[in-house]
């Protein structure tokens, strides 16, 4: 199977039951994505499939072999932090750092669901949603952080909006 | 997870002639092909056709099989003409999971009984015959509307509840080429003694389309979910309505409830006792009172009961009172 991950062209053969998430930990050793709950209810294995935030333990890798796949070690790297992963760092947006990566990539997708316009639960006006704090933890409520770091994580995520 | 053939097929045709277990989104069947409870031998994936629009048709609106929950949900046109999808699709799972899942992989949800996904327990719905735990078990998501002996599950979803409300039809292909339209009042099935067969659909059909109708003008729309936590929950009670009001006089109403049954539930009663009404506090209570006519808790869910008659008249307050 070949897949495109974070700009590169990679080859693997895993099993056809591998997820997304399996794909990229075990076969490439990408082990920024981390494996939380596997069931889609934690977001931890977040990742960007062709420009939206999705989770990789959810979905089989063999149906993405034709997408831009975008994990955390694609978005930046230590000398070239993403926004997005600087602001975390500035804010202190985590405290064990499991849920990180995770959160990260979720919150690059969801500002980006915010400039298309994407309303959500809380939003008052479905055709012109305003990004307050009550919008963004609606919005990355399916990002779990056990060490409750949610505070500083809004911070982050706001900050890099309203840059 | 036990192991399986797969395809990717190029057109519904093929999807259909294929024979196997469709996978779109994946979202729902994946996690429950990784506990054990489902066990496809053949998956076909049908995530590449092309059925991912939204047209104009006759006054309402063709949606494709395939339009993931997101695009529905933010779609101008869905929000400026149904809100109350949009509502309910924004009310239902999180951000992620909403990219992914797809419009016909969300009508079909399993239930998140408890003891469904547990392989351990007796589920008629999962091995049909073996019984129920939920009956006398834990059972405080469990259904008090249309349950029988053998299955007091509930379908999970929130956007079927608001198709529900909007008369919408499920458009398929079956393997003999043949096309039907099926409203979505017949769509799903209740458990009666075969709780493992959820809707009408025939082995090897597939959903390509689902067809939303005109509304009538001036009607408003709004759809109310009571949760155990702020977001990303299944409902415990949900209505979708959809009333118009002329004249101080309910012309239409339609009142579609998740949480309650084995399917999104919605009764003529309910209706009947508010068109012609004015809208007020008597009008209300008779509606909740018809509605929960037959309701029966079992031990656990019996909250159910006040919390629905709540939520229905908090939504007709809604829907008929002065806008915000």
């Amino acid at each position: 199977m070949r897949f495109t991950i974070n700009g590169s062209k990679r080859e693997a053969d895993p099993d056809i039951r591998a997820s997304l998430l399996d794909l990229l930990r075990e076969e490439f050793r990408l082990t920024g994505t981390k494996k939380g709950c596997d069931h889609g209810q934690c977001g931890a294995c977040t990742v960007l499939v062709n420009g939206r935030r999705i989770n990789a333990c959810l979905t089989l890798a063999v149906m993405h072999q034709e997408d831009d796949i975008v994990t955390i070690e694609g978005l930046g790297s230590a000398d070239n932090l993403h926004p997005m992963q600087a602001a975390f760092v500035r804010h202190d947006g985590y405290q064990c750092g499991y849920c990180t990566p995770g959160q990260i990539c979720s919150a690059v997708g969801m500002l980006d669901e915010v400039a298309k316009g994407w309303p959500s639960h809380v939003s008052d006006d479905l055709s012109s949603p305003v990004l307050d704090e009550a919008e963004i933890s609606e919005r990355m409520s399916g990002n779990l952080c056990r060490c409750s770091a949610y505070p500083t994580i809004v911070d982050a995520i706001r900050e890099v909006h309203d840059a | 997870m036990k192991t399986f053939n797969y395809e990717r097929v190029a057109s519904p045709e093929a999807a259909v002639a294929a024979g196997g277990r469709f996978i779109a989104g994946g979202t729902n069947l994946l996690d429950l092909m990784k506990l054990g409870v489902e066990t496809p031998e053949r998956l076909v994936d049908i995530s590449r056709l092309d059925l991912n629009t939204i047209e104009e048709k006759d006054g309402g609106f063709l949606v494709g099989a395939l339009v993931p929950n997101s695009d529905l949900a933010a779609d101008p046109r869905v929000i400026a003409n149904y809100p109350v999808l949009s509502r309910a699709l924004l009310a239902g799972a999180s951000g992620q999971l909403r990219n992914k899942a797809t419009t016909g992989g969300n009508l079909l949800q399993r239930t998140r009984c408890y003891f469904f996904y547990d392989t351990h327990a007796a589920c008629n719905k999962r091995v049909p015959g073996s019984g129920c735990d939920a009956l006398g078990g834990f059972n405080r998501i469990h259904a008090i509307l249309g349950a029988s002996e053998q299955c007091i599950a509930t379908h999970p979803g929130d956007m079927p509840v608001a198709m529900r409300a909007l008369d919408a039809a499920v458009v398929t292909l079956r393997p003999d080429g043949d096309r039907r339209r099926i409203p979505l009042a017949d769509f799903y099935r209740l458990p009666g003694d075969t709780p493992h067969i959820e809707t009408v659909l025939e082995s090897g059909e597939l959903i390509t389309h689902i067809a939303l109708p005109a509304l009538p003008p001036g009607a408003r729309q709004l759809y109310r979910k009571v949760r155990d936590r702020a977001s990303y929950a299944f409902a415990l009670v949900s209505v979708a309505g959809v009333i118009a009001v002329e004249n101080g006089t309910i012309t239409h109403a339609a009142l579609a409830f998740g949480g309650l049954a084995h399917q999104p539930w919605r009764d003529p009663a309910v209706e009947a006792a508010l068109i012609g009404q004015p809208p007020i506090e008597a009008a209300f209570d008779a509606a909740a009172t018809a509605l929960l006519k037959d309701a029966r808790g079992h031990g656990d869910n019996d909250f159910k009961i006040p919390l629905a008659r709540r939520v229905l008249i908090a939504a007709l307050r809604d829907l008929t009172g002065e806008p915000a």
